[in-house]
Formats: structure tokens, C-alpha cells, sequence
């Protein structure tokens, strides 16, 4: 009941508080800590976060409705090099003049860039987040008269229609328009200014300015803000931006991660926008649009003739509405009569608003949802290939407490035959929250306990967080502040806020002196006691400051020559990447490092995994793992999971057993705790549920190079690893707003029991052409129904799709790395043909060496009774101790003979079982190695 | 290349036998060389040459025990020298060395010692150290189940004694009792009668002044001196108004008051005084009736009990702090301070000058002296009773106590053991309680007080439970487990906090010591 919600709720505050209070005795600001440790009560406090009406920019550009653009396109202005257009935009009531840049990108893809043509300073636009400058395609001008421009774009039949007045943008294809800009005139550009209220008398050039313009008023919360005690003295004045955009056709939009909702995004007329604002928000609700601790400001747009995406590339904290037509029809100029349009079409209608920088706008044009994908990692870059080990289990709790308690876990997994990789240390293994370093008593010699983890071929992670302890002892902090590397507050001197440590400061990590700085702090002899099986996470990168406004840091706190209000949403992405770069460089560049991000930005897949944050031991939260990852999934963000069991509370049995059942099959496996929660590693719970958990990770395990398969997809593709169903089935209407069930690749579909006591589910099957086969049984089904499956507890349910060849090796060992040498076994599932396809990609599962060619990578299919292994990458060499030990053939007839023939054209007989009771044909021992040629003849 | 050839020395002949890697010797029997091998679970029979072959044809593991290849399967370490074991068969060949004698790293590169001798020596060093330290302790656990057998019986004498005194004390009682109600009699008559002369004496007083504010009432209210109280008068006193609510005073409510006439005399007036007495407000004083009395501080919540608080070690600053949350927990303070104030019930005070009862007469207060003094005879005595009845109860429960089997825990009873930790002091006090202290100042927590023996069956007085001890702030009570072990001296040596609020104490006694253990070494084939 919310009784005893409420009282676990309140664990988390007494923990913060009482670590704070171990720290520092008697200091003043603990007591906003205190206040927030006695009013704890479950759920989030919604009153420490901002609705939209509390952030004075959300409030000033809501309140804007839809109606004639002021703004004009001077066509004039207009130059048309080979790869660019600029055109300046005029706003009529206050004369101030944008710059329009419009170009056309290769890959499908648009960009729109409006800034201030003379912006009183410059303004921020973000760096480091594309992966290089986008090549761009030739632009022709189609035609030009008074009322706007027609441009043709790239060799397709797409133009974009510029309207000068009021101005707007179409991107129409053939007859269809697929997107427009600013057609409901909510294009909105707060221009930099002189304060005018506070300020002597403009002198007199500027008076004769002033008088061409039309008197702006001056609102409240333009040059200053307070939220709760906290005061923004916004410098700059108002600085916002926002832009409408209209999708004629859509239904359904994705993305914008993260929130706690479902995958199809809602409308937001009756309540606040969307939120993007990196936050550590204490116990978060489920179901709602607040902000949480990412922001990827990319949306998916998709209808069953296409799939379209706007990146919205804003680092500045950013709200998102969304409406659907119901308002009725956007009204079209004369120059888009020919465009064929009824009031029927469904529209969806959103529209962007950051509080500063520019608009920069990359509007990727599909079609396809795997277009969307290449083109958005065309930008921002694909997943990071992370090590082998990495897509294992991991045990993780706030905290393990010494070198004999992770002895005695780790020697646990062995008693209980439990397959694991990292073992994960918490903020308590530092000496006294002093990243870097090990508390002396608890952890008196890393080495030795990391060597003993070495020899079981695992692996460590521990903690580290970019707010550094203000302690004149601690040579992390002396040497940042002699660098002059921290964040500065409004008035110059170093930033300081409270968080783990007590007073820490705030590391500058968008500089780039700074950042190699900070790499160079993972070397194997900076960072002392570390070894190459220790790995990282950070944690708290949003930033998080516990007594800063909406637990973050200042706004106006400064980084170099810009405000944090600018860059707020990309400190965690180069906390991250700052950190992976270091943990590269200490290996010489060797090793692919793994490291955990909580705080994210468009573009941190390219650094390591992100995980959901402080959930909940709940059975909504287990649920809300899915749509969260999916959603990470569809803007490039592969590399993600839910803590396993929740963070808070304690689950019951159940519900830990479900979570395990699900985690197994969701990209980044890792069971956490909060440090006031009992014990619960997987045997505390009795033998039957200590098999059933010890059961479904061995699943995982075996799964391993499928996983490790895909991820190099993703890696090469941006494609997700953990899939919606739509991206697979896009033109199944049925398909668009699933998020109970999901795809791993497009092979493993999988429909994870979520619910109290569930006796059974029904899962939907999708694809009319389709068959799936459960992988337990072996029963097959057809696609395009929804299929009820009766569960016990040691159900998940999970299909192979039919027509796919999926590598597995069924020798599960106490490690991954223990089951490199190991044979695998194909599970071939013939679909409806008789035919299958699949993939087999090996290499040393750590290095960087794939990237020289060091890889196996073959492709598996099986057509007119016939199966075969062909390289896909010739020119890759690499030898494995691997071989086919077995193959399953599911939905096969029985042979009388299967024949095996090698590179060598030697020929054998292989030794075969039929169970005609579910038609598997299971081949015995055919032996050949994992990277040669070979093919396999049932006569 | 997947068998063994094992050379065994029994006595002074060798014997060469053979089985198939990874099967112990008590299965040897089902692996028969070159015929048909059966599943140990039935399932099937297969080729004896697909034993060990790398491939898993048995659902039970039973054909590859040498191989890594079943899920299922059991690897036999045959450990020469030191203790044979089954290792699951993920654990052979997958680079980890798991036996002692390196048998199940035959394939993988691992390069593995034979390390079953030298484990043999260490545990055999250990064992032998531990056997000292039983026989040592067990000698010194026969001496403390003499002394609580001493004890025991001390205490049974004891109580016997006890007993016996306490039927005197309870005689005593009852005669003290008898006497003191006795004198208590004529004391509450006397009392009573001298109560009784005052109060009458207060009536005739007040009786008296009352005539007296009448009469000065009716000259107040006789404005215009005519020797009457007419209705106009009365009017100009509002507060006389019987249905103050209505916030008018009619003339007919006026003459109600007067008794359905339009004036009184002084005569007339004394039979209406009694309604008006306790409205009226003399026009002297214009302040109208005394306001109700403010307390002087807020009676605040006290400060909950240390114990219960979630920090008692740490101060809380008490400065103020510009944060808006620090507001909300003001605003949470109004809502107390909302809750109508409780004014103080001070001793009414008498509005007549009536003063102080006189002092008793002589005869009442001989006799009130007489009556304490019998009181406290009988409370003395009745004290005397009850601690003997508290002594009774605290040897018979120490009499009762689970002291183990032979009592030999007796000796702990009373008894407290300290561990210093970097942090805290932590006190064991068995069968009493646990608790720790910091270090450096701030106050005790109770971390359990005595529950239960709690050792898996068949050792049940090898662990002991401390239950419900201060309660983790909105979690679940503290306890500890406090494991024994044998020992000679009675000591804490460790204290850990595996899950949060749940403590582990480990402890060592000689009274867990058991008679000297064998070595074991039927246990370890050194010689195999």
C-alpha cells in the first residue's frame, strides 16, 4: 500500500543526509537537505522541478498561439551557392532580421539553421555532438517569384517551398508534403538585447534604433528569474528559441528520450510539454513528461508510408508540445495548391523550444526506419562496439562494502554455478567520496582483489563522478583548481555545490584541456590501484547538485566564454566521453573501454552504456523499462537497461525473478540495489528462485553471440539493438504503439511477464507472413495474431523468428570470457519457404583490432535443404579455436541422410535426431571449425 | 586421450586402474570399456566411444564427465593428497584452475600446479592449530559448566532463602496494612469536619459581598439616581443582551430582564439579580471581561528520545538558510502551531478574597501525623516485599535460562565484551543486548536485545539473534546474528553490517568448544 511506499521512500533521503552529515558537521546549507529529508515521501517531489509555467522562457513561447508568422522571408537576401542557401527573415514587429541557412545534406537529410543576422554577441551553437561536418549535396533553385522559392533537393522528386510572407518551409515529395516549418507562425526568436529597464538612457544612435521598432516590453522573468530560493540572474536577458513543425499524415511520434512513458509519445495539449533537461530527479514518476537525467532531442515521426526525424540540435534546456489535428486543417499557401490535400488527413503537430542558442535543425527524410537510423548515425555516430564482457551480468549495489564482501559475492556466483562479468563498487569503496581513490580500510589493496577477479576472468567497475571534494589534501581537487578547470560561478570565482562529498566542485569538461586532463587521470599509475579489468561509471553527471536549483547547477554558473544555461545538456555526454577517452589511452588504445553515463545527449552512444536511472522495486517500473530503453533504442542509444530488481525498495521474490527475466533480455544486464534495501544477490531467496535467476542468466549467456553479433550492427548501422516492433514491421498498424514486448535484432521477439502473478500473456505476434518459434519449446506459431501463452514462473516468453539462423553457445561457463574457445550451436528456424539467414561474427571480444580486419564475419543461410557458411569479409583475417557442435533445425522435415562438406570438398555423414512431435531436426557433432567454408546437404 | 591412468598405491602394491576422465571411482562400474554405454538416468544408451567424445548425448551429463560439454555435468577432481571433489563441468578446461591436482585444465593452455599437497599441509597445520585451541577450550568449557553448576546451585539456595523471607514480609504487610487503615478513619473524619466549618464560613462571605456588588450594581444601573432600574438603563448595557448572537438588545428583551415590568426597585431587583449577575460589566471597567490568557512559550513536541532519531550523532545546524525547502518545513511547523493553543490550567483562581483554609486545630493534625506515620510503615514494608519479589523473579529466570546444554554459557550472563572498530565501540552483553557507540562522542544505539538461540539444527547454541533493537528510521528494527566459534578466550572479533540494519558479530568462547575433534583424516586420502 502507499504506506509502505512511503516509508522506503524516505531511505533514500536519510542516506544522502546522513552521508552528508558524516562529512561535515554544523554547516548551514544542510539544512535544505534536512528540509528535504523530513518532507520525503514517495514518489517525486514534483515541487522541486519546474513546470513549464515556472520556467519563464516555457511560459513566454507557450503563450504564443498559432497565427500568422511575423516573420518574412526578404528574398532579396537570398544566395544560392552550390550547397547552401541563406536568406534573411525579418520579424515585422521588431525589424530584428534573422539568417535562414538551408541545406541539403546526402543521405536524405535537410538542414535548417536560423540564427540572429547580427546577434548582439554570438550565440551558442553546439560543438562535438556531430561526428564531422555533414557533406552536403548540390541544391537547385527551382523556381522564384514574390511569394517564395521552390529548391529541388538531391536527385528525388523532393523540394523544399520557401514562403516569404509569412514565411514558412515545405518539404514536399511528389505530391505529398512531408514536413513543414513554422506553419502554424510559432517560429519565435528572442533576440539578444541591452537591458532596457534597468539601464541609463540608450544614447542616441540607439534611440533612433529604438524608434523603428515597435516597443518590446519588458516581462517578468526576462533578465532575471528565482525559482524556489534559487535566483537566475540571466546576464543575457531573454535568448529563447522555438519552431513549429507539422506532420501531415502521422499518428505516432517516438523519441525524445528520457521520460518515463510509453513509446508513442502523447499529445501535450492538457499538460506540460515534453521536457529535456538533464536532471537527477530523486524517485521519479512514471507516466508523466518530466524531465529525467538524458536528453536526445531527436523525434521519430512514422506512418505506414514513411518514417521522417527532426534533430534538434540544442544543448539549452528544451520543451517539447506535441498536437494532433484535431484542431483542423493547416491552411496552405497558393504556392502549395497543387499539393492534394484532405481535411481528413491526420496530422500531428509539434513545436520546439530551447532557452538559448540557435535553431539548428537536421530533418532526416527516411523513408524507411533503418534510413532514419543510417541517417541519424551519420550525424551523431553509431553505438561504441563494446567489449564481450560488457553484454554479461553484472552485480552491482550501493555498496559492496570491502575486499572480503566482494570476495565472498564473487565466490557465491561459483557455489551457486551463476554466470557473471563485473562486480560493481559504489561511491562508499572511495576514501571519504574522493573519486579515485579507495577507502583504506575497506579496500586496503585493490590489486589483490581485482587480480582475484582477473583470475576468474571478471571484470570490476567502479564509480567515478565529476563533482570533486573541496579538500586542499586531495590531488584530484588541487591540481583542477590550479588548472583553473572548474566550472566558475556568475562572478568569477570557482562553482561549488553540494553532492556526495559534501562541497565539491564541478570539473569544466567542455573544454578540451580539461578533458584530456581528466583522461590522463585513468592511466594505470595516476589512478592508483587500478588495473585493465577495472572499469568506470558515471554517475551524477547531469550535473547533479543537491543544493542547486532543481538539483542541478546554476544557469548561470559559466564555462569559459558561455553560460551553463547554454551547455547544460551536454555535460554529461563529455563527462562520459572524457572518461572513455581515458580509459582508451591507458591501454595505448588497445582496448575497447566500457563506460556507464546516466546523464546523456545526442550522440553519447559513441562513449559506452546508459542505464534508467534510480528506479523502483515495482511492477511498473519493471514495465517501464521497456518503452524507456526502446525509445533510447530509436535515437541510436543501443546500449541500455534498467536497474534489475529496482533501485529502491525491495522487491519480492517475484518480482525480482520477473526483473531478472526481463533484464536478461534487454541490452545492459545489471542488478542494483539502494544501500538501505536487505541483500539480494541471486541465492537469498530460496533454492527455487536462486534456479529460476540462475536459469534465465545462463539464457543470457548463451545468447552472447547473437548479442555481441548485433551490437557490431549497431555499431556499423546505428541500427538498434533492442527493437520496436514497428521499425521491423512499419507498415502494420498494429505494430505502432506495442511497448510491453520488443525485438532483440530482428530475429529474438520478446514479451516479458510484467504483471503480479501472472498466470499467463498474450503476446502479439507480428507479420502476416511471418512464423515464430518458441525458443523453450520449440512450438511454432504463425504471425499476425495475438497469441495467449499460459506462464509458471520460470516463464519468458521468447520466439525465433522463422526464416533466421541464430548462433548461440549452450556451454554456459562462470564468465564470458571463459566461453571464448567454446563450439557453438545454430538454431536454424525455417520460415514459411523453407528458408533462413543469419550472421556469425567473431573476433577477440575486447580489442580495437576488428577495426584492422582482425574478425570472422560469415553469413549462414539455408535454402533448398541446403546450409551454408559464407564470408561476408574477406579481407578480415582471424583465427577461432570455435566449431559448429550442433545444429537445430526448427520447423524441418526429417532427412534421410545429412551430408557435410567441408572447404576441402571432403564429404561425411553427420549423425542426426528428428523429434517428430515438434519437427526439430537436432545434427550431431558436424565439428568444422566457426570460420571456414562449409555447407550441410539434408537429402 | 580421454582416460586417466591412475597409479594408486594401496600399501605397498600398485594397481593400475582405468576410467574415463572426470568419473570417480565408486562410478567406474558404469563405465564399461568398449560396450554400450547407458545414461545414468536411463535415457539412452550410446557407443562407449562417445564418452567424453565433446558432445552432450546424455540428458543427465552422465556420458561427458570429462568434457565441458553438458550443462549438467559433474567433473570428479581425484585430488591425490588432499580431498576429492566434483567441480561443475563449465569449470573444466575453461581456463580456470579449479582441482588441486590441475586434471580439469587438460586442454585449455592454463598452466596449472599440482597444489594438493601443499593444501593438505596447510590444512593440516590449521586443523591442528584448531584441535589446540578445542582441546584448550574444552577443558576450560568443563570448568565453566562446574561453576555454573555451582552457580546454579547457589542460586537455588538462595532462593529458596528468599522465598522464605518474603512470607515474613508479606505477614508484615498486612498487620502495617491493618493499622494504617485504623488510623486513617478518625484522620479523614477530623479533616472532613474542619473542611466543612470552612466552607460555611466562605458561603455567609460571599453571600455578603454579593448583597453588597448589588447594591452598587443597582446604583450603577440606576443612572438617573430615581431609586429604579428602568428598561432604558438596563439598554445601555448591551452585554446583558440574552441573545448576544443577534447583536441587538430590544426593549422586550430588557423588560424580560426586569421580570415583565418597565422598572424595579432595590427590592424588586434582588429577585432579578441572579440573571444579571454574570453578564453584567461595570461600567469602571471598560476593558470588558478579562481577555483569555496567551501562554507564555509554545509547548513545543518534545525531542523525540535519542534512540529513535535517525542521527544521533549529528547536531543539526540550526541556521537559517535561504532555501525555499527549508520554508516548506516552516510551513509544515505552522500547520502545529494552527491547533488551538492549550492554555495552561493554572490553580483557578478565586475571584473572592476568601484566602487560604485556616491551618488544622491541634486534635486534626495529631491525628493526620499519626496516620502518615503509619502509611509509611506499611509503604516501607510494602517496598521491602517487592524487591524481594523482584529478586525471586531475577533468579528464577536466571535459573531457567537456556544456558546450553550444560549450562556452560552461564558464565556470559551479566557479562559484557567490547570490539573498538575505526568508527565505533561495539558491546556485546549476552543475552541481554548489542549496541554500538561512536567513537569519538554522540550517543548509544541499541543494535538487538536478546532473542533466541538461533544455530541451524542439530548446533542450535552456535548462533544467537538480537531482535527489535532501535528501529532504522522508517526501516526495520535493528539486529544482530552473533556467530561462536571455539575459542580460549571469550571475545568479540568481528563486527560487519551485510544488509543495511542487519549486524554480524562474530564471537568466540570456550563454551562452544567441543570435545577434541578427530583430524578428519578419514576424510583426506593423503595416501590414496
Amino acid at each position: 500500500g502507499p504506506q509502505s511506499v512511503n516509508t522506503i521512500a524516505v531511505l533514500g533521503f536519510k542516506r544522502r543526509c546522513r552521508e552528508l552529515f558524516k562529512q561535515e558537521k554544523m554547516v548551514p546549507v544542510l539544512v535544505v537537505w534536512l528540509a528535504l529529508c523530513l518532507s520525503g515521501t514517495w514518489a517525486v517531489d514534483r515541487s522541486n522541478f519546474k513546470t513549464c509555467d515556472q520556467s519563464s522562457f516555457c511560459k513566454r513561447q507557450r503563450a504564443l498561439k498559432p497565427g500568422e508568422s511575423p516573420y518574412r522571408a526578404l528574398l532579396e537576401t537570398m544566395e544560392l551557392t552550390n550547397t547552401r542557401l541563406t536568406l534573411q527573415l525579418i520579424n515585422d514587429n521588431n525589424k530584428v532580421r534573422l539568417l535562414l541557412e538551408l541545406y541539403r545534406l546526402q543521405g536524405n537529410m535537410t538542414r535548417v539553421k536560423i540564427n540572429e543576422l547580427k546577434p548582439l554577441k554570438p550565440r551558442y551553437e553546439v560543438p562535438d555532438v556531430l561526428v564531422r561536418e555533414p557533406p552536403t549535396e548540390p541544391i537547385k533553385c527551382h523556381c522564384l517569384d514574390e511569394n517564395g522559392v521552390v529548391l529541388s533537393l538531391g536527385v528525388e522528386s523532393q523540394r523544399v517551398i520557401v514562403s516569404a510572407q509569412p514565411f514558412r518551409l515545405d518539404i514536399v515529395e511528389g505530391h505529398n508534403v512531408l514536413m513543414s516549418l513554422n506553419s502554424r507562425g510559432l517560429l519565435a526568436f528572442e533576440h539578444l538585447r541591452m537591458r532596457k529597464d534597468t539601464q541609463a538612457e540608450p544614447e542616441a544612435e540607439n534611440k533612433e534604433e529604438t524608434t523603428k521598432e515597435e516597443e518590446e516590453k519588458v516581462e517578468e522573468g526576462m533578465w532575471e528569474e528565482t525559482f524556489k530560493s534559487h535566483s537566475d540572474s540571466k546576464p543575457n536577458g531573454p535568448s529563447a528559441v522555438s519552431l513549429d513543425f507539422s506532420l501531415p499524415g502521422v499518428e505516432h511520434v517516438y523519441g525524445i528520450p528520457e521520460h518515463a512513458d510509453t513509446l508513442r509519445l502523447k499529445t501535450t495539449d492538457n499538460g506540460d510539454p515534453y521536457r529535456l533537461y538533464n536532471l537527477d530527479v530523486f524517485q521519479y514518476e512514471l507516466y508523466n513528461p518530466m524531465a529525467l537525467y538524458g536528453a536526445v532531442p531527436v523525434m521519430l515521426a512514422h506512418n505506414t508510408q514513411r518514417t521522417t526525424g527532426i534533430f534538434w540540435l540544442n544543448a539549452a534546456e528544451t520543451w517539447v508540445d506535441i498536437s494532433s489535428n484535431t484542431a483542423g486543417k493547416t491552411v496552405f499557401g497558393k504556392m502549395l495548391d497543387y499539393v492534394q490535400g484532405s481535411s481528413e488527413t491526420p496530422q500531428t503537430d509539434v513545436r520546439w523550444i530551447s532557452e538559448s542558442g540557435i535553431i539548428d535543425v537536421f530533418i532526416m527524410l527516411g523513408p524507411t526506419p533503418k534510413d532514419i537510423f543510417s541517417q541519424y548515425a551519420s550525424l551523431t555516430g553509431t553505438q561504441s562496439f563494446p567489449p564481450l564482457s560488457s553484454l554479461g551480468y553484472h552485480q552491482c549495489r550501493w555498496n559492496y562494502n570491502d575486499q572480503e564482501d566482494v570476495r565472498s559475492v564473487d565466490a557465491g556466483f561459483d557455489e551457486h554455478d551463476i554466470p557473471y562479468d563485473f562486480i560493481w563498487l559504489d561511491i562508499e569503496h572511495t576514501d571519504g567520496k574522493r573519486y579515485f581513490t579507495w577507502d583504506p580500510h575497506k579496500f586496503a589493496s585493490p590489486k589483490d582483489m581485482l587480480q582475484g577477479l582477473k583470475d576468474k576472468k571478471r571484470n570490476m567497475v567502479a564509480i567515478v563522478d565529476p563533482h570533486i571534494k573541496v579538500d586542499s589534501n586531495y590531488k584530484i581537487h588541487n591540481e583542477i583548481r590550479s588548472r583553473g578547470f572548474y566550472v566558475k560561478n556568475k562572478d568569477g570565482g570557482d562553482y561549488e555545490g553540494w553532492c556526495w562529498p559534501g562541497n565539491a566542485g564541478y570539473p569544466d569538461f567542455t573544454q578540451p584541456d580539461m578533458r584530456a586532463w581528466w583522461a590522463s587521470m585513468f592511466s594505470y599509475d595516476q589512478y592508483e590501484g587500478s588495473m585493465d579489468n577495472l572499469y568506470t561509471w558515471n554517475d551524477m553527471n547531469e550535473p547533479s547538485v543537491f543544493n542547486g536549483p532543481e538539483v542541478t547547477m546554476h544557469k548561470d554558473a559559466v564555462h569559459g566564454s558561455w553560460e551553463h544555461r547554454d551547455v547544460h545538456n551536454l555535460y554529461g555526454l563529455y563527462v562520459h566521453r572524457a572518461t572513455m577517452e581515458g580509459l582508451i589511452q591507458r591501454s595505448g588504445g588497445v582496448e575497447r573501454p566500457f563506460v556507464l553515463t546516466r546523464a546523456f545527449f545526442a550522440g553519447s552512444q559513441r562513449y559506452g552504456a546508459v542505464w534508467t536511472g534510480d528506479n523502483a522495486a515495482e511492477w511498473d517500473h519493471l514495465k517501464i523499462s521497456i518503452p524507456m530503453c526502446l525509445s533510447l533504442g530509436l535515437v541510436g542509444i543501443s546500449f541500455c537497461g534498467a536497474d534489475v530488481g529496482g533501485f529502491f525498495k525491495s522487491p519480492s521474490p517475484e518480482l525480482l525473478v520477473r526483473w531478472y527475466q526481463t533484464g536478461a533480455y534487454q541490452p545492459f544486464f545489471r542488478a542494483h540495489a539502494h544501500l538501505d534495501t536487505p541483500r539480494r544477490e541471486p541465492w537469498l531467496f530460496g533454492p527455487e528462485n536462486t534456479a529460476l535467476i540462475r536459469e534465465v542468466i545462463r539464457q543470457r549467456y548463451t545468447f552472447l553471440p547473437y548479442w555481441y553479433q548485433l551490437f557490431y550492427h549497431a555499431y556499423r548501422t546505428g541500427e538498434p539493438v533492442m527493437r520496436a516492433l514497428w521499425v521491423e514491421y512499419p507498415q502494420d498498424p498494429a505494430t505502432f504503439a506495442v511497448d510491453d514486448e520488443f525485438l532483440i535484432g530482428r530475429d529474438l521477439l520478446v514479451h516479458p511477464v510484467t504483471e503480479e502473478g501472472a498466470r499467463g500473456v498474450t503476446a502479439f505476434l507480428p507479420g502476416k507472413e511471418e512464423v515464430w518459434f518458441d525458443i523453450h519449446t520449440f512450438q511454432k506459431h504463425n504471425g499476425a495474431q495475438n497469441l495467449y501463452i499460459p506462464v509458471t514462473m520460470s516463464s519468458i516468453p521468447v520466439f525465433q523468428r522463422g526464416g533466421s539462423i541464430i548462433p548461440r553457445k549452450l556451454r554456459v561457463r562462470r564468465s564470458s570470457a571463459c566461453m571464448e574457445h567454446d563450439p557453438y550451436t545454430l538454431f536454424v528456424a525455417l520460415n514459411t519457404r523453407r528458408t533462413a539467414e543469419g550472421e556469425l561474427y567473431i573476433d577477440d571480444g575486447h580489442t580495437f583490432n576488428f577495426d584492422n580486419k582482425e574478425f570472422i564475419h560469415r553469413r549462414l543461410f539455408f535454402s533448398n535443404n541446403v546450409l551454408s557458411s559464407v564470408n561476408v569479409a574477406p579481407e578480415a583475417q582471424f583465427t577461432t579455436k570455435s566449431w559448429i557442435e550442433r545444429v537445430v533445425i526448427l520447423g524441418a522435415s526429417k532427412p534421410r541422410k545429412v551430408t557435410l562438406i567441408t572447404a576441402d570438398g571432403h564429404k561425411s555423414q553427420l549423425d542426426f535426431d528428428f523429434d517428430a512431435s515438434v519437427s526439430v531436426l537436432t545434427i550431431r557433432k558436424p565439428s568444422m571449425n566457426a570460420g571456414e567454408d562449409w555447407s550441410m546437404a539434408l537429402q | 586421450m580421454f582416460w586417466y591412468l591412475l597409479l594408486l598405491w594401496g600399501g605397498i602394491s600398485a594397481v593400475e586402474v582405468q576410467r574415463p576422465r572426470g568419473v570417480p571411482l565408486s562410478k567406474r562400474p558404469f563405465y564399461e570399456e568398449n560396450k554400450p554405454f547407458t545414461c545414468l538416468d536411463g535415457s539412452r544408451t550410446i557407443p562407449f566411444d562417445r564418452i567424453n567424445d565433446d558432445y552432450c548425448d546424455c540428458q543427465d551429463g552422465s556420458d561427458e564427465p570429462g568434457t565441458a560439454a553438458c550443462p549438467n555435468g559433474n567433473f570428479h577432481c581425484t585430488n591425490a593428497g588432499f580431498r576429492p571433489t566434483f567441480i561443475p563441468s563449465s569449470h573444466v578446461n575453461d581456463g580456470i584452475c579449479d582441482c588441486c591436482d590441475a586434471t580439469d585444465e587438460y586442454n585449455s593452455g592454463a598452466e596449472c600446479q599440482n597444489t594438493c599437497r601443499e593444501l593438505w599441509r596447510k590444512e593440516k597445520e590449521s586443523m591442528q592449530k584448531l584441535a589446540e585451541i578445542a582441546k584448550e577450550g574444552f577443558l576450560l568449557k568443563q570448568q565453566l559448566i562446574q561453576e555454573a553448576k555451582r552457580g546454579l546451585e547457589e542460586k537455588q539456595t538462595k532462593l529458596g532463602e528468599v522465598q522464605n523471607s518474603k512470607k515474613d514480609l508479606e505477614t508484615n504487610v498486612e498487620a502495617l496494612r491493618t493499622a494504617k487503615e485504623a488510623a486513617e478513619q478518625p484522620e479523614k473524619e477530623a479533616k472532613e469536619r474542619h473542611l466543612k466549618a470552612w466552607e460555611e464560613q466562605n458561603a455567609a462571605i460571599r453571600m455578603e459581598k454579593d448583597k453588597v456588588r448589588m447594591a452598587e450594581v443597582f446604583i450603577e444601573l440606576d443612572a438617573d439616581g430615581d431609586g429604579f432600574v428602568s428598561v432604558a438603563e438596563l439598554l445601555s448595557h448591551s452585554e446583558m443582551d440574552p441573545d448576544s448572537s443577534d447583536g441587538s438588545f430590544t426593549e422586550a428583551e430588557a423588560q424580560e430582564l426586569l421580570g415583565g415590568v418597565d422598572k424595579v426597585n432595590t427590592a424588586a431587583f434582588e429577585t432579578i439579580w441572579s440573571k444579571i449577575r454574570e453578564k453584567y460589566v461595570s461600567e469602571s471597567n471598560t476593558d470588558g471581561p478579562a481577555p483569555v490568557e496567551t501562554p507564555q512559550e509554545e509547548v513545543r513536541e518534545p525531542v523525540s528520545d535519542n534512540d529513535s532519531e535517525p542521527y544521533p550523532d549529528d547536531d543539526i545546524p540550526e541556521e537559517e538558510d535561504e532555501d525555499e525547502d527549508e520554508d516548506e518545513d516552516e510551513d509544515m511547523d505552522d500547520g502545529d502551531y494552527k491547533s488551538p493553543p492549550v492554555t495552561r490550567t493554572d490553580e483557578k483562581k478565586d475571584d473572592s478574597e476568601e484566602g487560604a483554609m485556616p491551618p488544622y486545630d491541634q486534635e486534626t493534625q495529631n491525628l493526620i501525623d499519626a496516620a502518615q506515620k503509619a502509611r509509611n510503615e506499611f509503604e516501607e514494608a510494602e517496598r521491602a516485599l517487592r524487591e524481594v519479589d523482584d529478586q525471586i523473579r531475577n533468579l528464577e529466570k536466571e535459573i531457567s535460562f537456556d544456558f546450553g546444554p550444560s549450562s556452560e554459557f552461564a558464565y556470559l550472563y551479566s557479562q559484557c565484551y567490547e570490539l573498538t572498530t575505526g568508527e565505533y565501540v561495539y558491546r556485546l552483553c549476552p543475552f541481554n543486548r548489542v549496541s554500538q557507540k561512536p567513537k569519538y562522542g554522540g550517543s548509544e544505539t541499541n543494535l538487538g536485545t536478546w532473542g533466541k538461540w538461533a544455530g541451524p539444527e542439530g548446533n542450535v547454541y552456535s548462533v544467537m539473534k538480537y531482535e527489535q533493537g532501535t528501529g532504522c528510521w522508517q526501516g526495520p528494527n535493528r539486529s544482530t546474528t552473533v556467530k561462536l566459534t571455539c575459542g580460549k578466550e571469550t571475545v568479540v572479533t568481528s563486527t560487519s553490517e551485510p544488509s543495511r540494519c542487519e549486524y554480524l558479530m562474530e564471537f568466540t568462547s570456550p563454551a562452544v568448544c567441543q570435545e577434541a575433534p578427530d583430524l578428519e583424516v578419514s576424510d583426506i586420502h593423503e595416501e590414496l
